[in-house]
């Protein structure tokens, strides 16, 4: 691809937002998934082209990536895809947040209530308590967790059902 | 010389929500040396090799710290100047850029504790510091174990919660400083004493930033997980 050497990616934040292009909008959010899609395909690059082509002065490059990876692959991230961050941008619509406050949702993936309140601003004066379990209910239903977590979860309803 | 056009909209704390987020993307520009041997290869890849070569893992003053190149936006024409065989291309390009805002949340590890607070690490990086006043209180400092403790009353009593090393916490980010850590040249009065003082400079930390746990939910993420 001549003009570019990372592989151009398209932020959803960007294109759910900035709808008319603004010249002093400098600054782009990135959410954890984007970044982790980034320094994953730039691994694979690297890998791909060969030790051959990296000098010593890669070595910064190298530990930052590590880490960086290394942490985002512990957040929740990990199950996310593009469709996934998409369907959420789509159903948060409706609630009335900032792009701040989905981003911390999306990269946190909140179970309780007690989150929603600690990344919502002022959420007892804009949220009720039946908005808060459907903003939980949301983020559980459309953001992937831990596969094995949720199987347990499922197991455990199941069981509780047949015991009444 | 290294030029960016952002400024952190962080620097007026507004109560609107801030355009900040964990990372960011920062346009940048600067001039990249390209040396003649080099020549044969791609234009593009020499430029990204060394903007990730003088920015990846390094933090940039009143920006935050650089992960790796976005891509590149604008290549202006490259000059050769007399003296030198190298191309110069001025270049205008995003980069990754890792800088919460403010009243973010984050879950990173305790690294240690001391006097000072728990230090806290999200690997990548390190010089986060949660202050004394701002853990939950009641907090005392474990001289013997070196550790912070939460002494969380019930009705049973005071339960003592320890803060040990390892541990995932939760916490919210409500400050950040940047030292600017360029080399200032050799001052006459201290050019005279020994090495010695050399050793006493504290190596400041470019990039700092101070943490908090006093509201519910935050701390230790096993204080709060329904089990």
């Amino acid at each position: 691809m001549e003009g570019c050497f990372v592989v151009h990616l398209f932020s959803i934040w960007d294109r759910e937002w900035h709808i008319v292009p603004r010249k002093d909008a400098n600054a782009a959010l990135l959410s954890n998934f984007e970044v982790f899609q980034l320094l994953t395909d730039l691994k694979q690059q690297r890998k791909e082209s060969g030790k051959s082509k990296q000098s010593s002065g890669q070595q910064n490059l190298n530990t930052i990536m590590y880490e960086t990876l290394k942490y985002i692959s512990k957040t929740p991230c990990r199950y996310q895809s593009p469709e996934t961050v998409r369907e959420f941008l789509i159903a948060m619509k409706g609630h009335k947040l900032t792009k701040a406050e989905k981003l911390q949702l999306l990269n946190h993936r909140p179970v309780t209530a007690v989150e929603i309140q600690l990344m919502v601003e002022e959420s007892e004066e804009r949220l009720t308590e039946e908005q808060i379990e459907s903003l939980l209910q949301t983020v559980a239903s459309i953001l992937p967790g831990d596969p094995e977590e949720q199987q347990r979860d499922s197991a455990m309803e199941t069981e509780g059902r047949g015991s009444q | 010389m290294l030029v960016t056009k952002a400024a952190p909209a962080r620097l007026c704390s507004l109560p609107v929500s801030p355009e900040a987020a964990m990372f960011v993307l920062v346009e940048m520009t600067d001039t990249v040396r390209i040396p003649p041997w080099q020549f044969e290869r791609k234009l593009n890849e020499s430029i990204a090799e060394e903007l990730n070569k003088k920015l990846a893992n390094k933090v940039v003053y009143n920006v935050g710290l650089c992960i790796c190149l976005y891509d590149i936006t604008k290549l202006e024409d490259s000059y050769i100047f007399p003296g030198d065989g190298a191309s110069h291309t001025k270049v205008h390009f995003r980069y990754v850029v890792f800088h919460p805002f403010l009243d973010e949340i984050l879950v990173g590890e305790i690294k240690s504790c001391s006097q000072d607070g728990v230090h806290v690490s999200i690997g990548f990086f390190d010089d986060i510091v949660i202050p004394p006043e701002s853990l939950q209180q009641p907090a005392k400092f474990d001289e013997a174990e070196q550790v912070w403790v939460w002494e969380y009353e019930t009705e049973e009593g005071a339960h003592d919660l320890y803060m040990d090393i390892g541990e995932e916490i939760r916490f919210r980010v409500v400050d950040e400083t940047f030292v600017d850590t360029s080399p200032t040249g050799p001052s006459s009065a201290e050019a005279s004493t020994s090495n010695a003082t050399e050793e006493v400079q504290k190596k400041e930390a470019p990039y700092t930033l101070v943490g908090s746990i006093s509201e519910p939910g935050l701390g230790l993420l096993s204080w709060w997980t329904n089990s």
